[in-house]
């Protein structure tokens, strides 16, 4: 039986991996598909206090290569299922962490998931990952190299994608389904004097034109009422992210976005569950209020602990 | 068997003339995700026999890209007989990596 379990290896999953084996705890974390979480994607990062600039892979690598010389134990999977039990020598509970082939028993759980793409959820927009569409602009721009594509979204990310697609694609539309971007407006005000990009206000995504390889995109213009086709071969989502919690929702409450609903103690509605980063419900989400919360659910569950 | 890196010179013998099914993983430099995929296809390549492990560097061998006609890395595809059998997009752990190889 292990002291934490932490389902999660992103920056708040590994924090807390981090500062629970530092307090002498057993340490056992599970992740689903890569360990580092949102912060792989990210060629730069700047403003994490301390480090003037390390890219998002050096971050995690750096993060999981200190947590695994501190005794992290690390497996592969994802969490179906949360079982809370009485610990028979005890008053406090176990919990059984189940994946689809094996179980995990700890005395606390953080819950560390994160968040993921949120999907357009327009027709065949799965079938167009490898044929136009991309969720990542970073690894993807360079073979739209010369080409016409098109970001969608109003916030920073996609205001940073349409900025570095316009290094190297011939034109680049940005479509946003209001007049006003979230995005900071140093950003839109560079985006505005590119010549070779357009901003297409107050518009949605309502499909994908093509059969096996993208031709263009229909766009419905909300103010003028009428629909366009723009002649785009790629279809980059910068719409934001969304949780991916629904496994625990017996155990812990939600948000009505999914998010799991705990304070800046971290701690959830049930004792001996906590919950760090990107899944908690929060206003930021950043690498540092990411690594934050690590420090503070892991602390939380020391505490626990020895109640 | 240690990853084999795939160039226009050794794809006609590698991966066309294999004996042996092949996967092969596109990948670029400048890909975080794929920097976090690149391990786990060694290991993979460290534990099997049964098939043939290949990495693509997509920006030195930009016509093997476009002839597989790649837009998103990391990309993985797996080969038999010269034909693809299997095609996916994204990062993967070392499970989904053998799902993709043992199904075919």
């Amino acid at each position: 039986m292990y002291d934490i379990i932490v389902i999660g290896a992103g920056t708040a999953g590994l924090s807390a991996a981090i500062y629970g084996l530092r307090a002498g705890k057993t340490v056992f974390v599970l992740e689903e598909k890569s360990y580092g979480g949102q912060i792989i994607v990210t060629p730069e990062v700047e403003n994490y206090p301390g480090i003037k600039k390390i890219s998002g892979v050096d971050f995690a690598q750096g993060l999981y290569e200190q947590a695994k010389g501190l005794g992290m134990e690390l497996e592969y999977g994802r969490v179906e299922e949360i079982q809370k039990k009485k610990d028979p020598d005890s008053v406090s509970s176990v919990f059984t962490v189940k994946t689809v082939e094996k179980e995990y028993v700890g005395r606390s759980v953080i819950l560390a998931t994160g968040a993921k793409n949120r999907p357009l959820d327009i027709d065949r927009e799965e079938e167009f990952i490898g044929q136009g569409v991309s969720y990542c602009a970073t690894c993807d721009g360079r073979f739209y190299k010369d080409r016409i594509v098109a970001v969608v979204g109003g916030g920073n990310t996609a205001l940073e994608d349409a900025l570095f697609l316009s290094e190297y694609c011939r034109y680049v539309y940005l479509v946003h389904r209001r007049e006003e971007f979230r995005g900071e407006p140093q950003k839109l005000e560079r985006l505005r004097q590119k010549e070779n990009v357009e901003l297409v206000l107050n518009s949605v995504v309502t499909g994908i034109a093509g059969e096996d390889y993208m031709e263009g995109i229909h766009v419905w213009d909300r103010k003028e009422k009428k629909e366009d086709l723009l002649p785009v071969t790629g279809l980059f989502i910068a719409i934001g992210q969304m949780p991916d919690n629904e496994a625990f929702s017996s155990l812990v409450e939600l948000d009505p976005k999914g998010y799991i609903v705990a304070g800046e103690d971290c701690k959830t509605c049930t004792d001996g569950i906590f919950t760090a980063g990107d899944c908690r419900s929060k206003t930021v989400r950043q690498l540092t209020t990411a690594a934050a919360d690590g420090a503070v659910a892991a602390l939380a569950a020391c505490e626990y602990l020895t109640e | 068997m240690a990853v084999i890196h795939i160039t226009s010179e050794n794809y006609e013998q590698e991966v066309l003339q294999s004996d042996k099914p092949v996967l092969l993983d596109f990948w670029a430099d400048w890909c975080g995700p794929c920097k976090m995929l690149g391990p786990v296809i060694e290991e993979v390549a460290e534990e099997t026999e049964d098939y043939k492990i290949c990495k693509v560097n997509v920006e030195e061998q930009a016509e093997l890209a476009s002839q597989f006609r790649v837009v998103n890395i990391p990309m993985l595809v797996v080969m038999k007989d010269g034909e693809i059998v299997k095609k996916d997009i994204g990062v993967k752990n070392k499970k989904e990596v053998l799902e993709m190889l043992c199904t075919i």
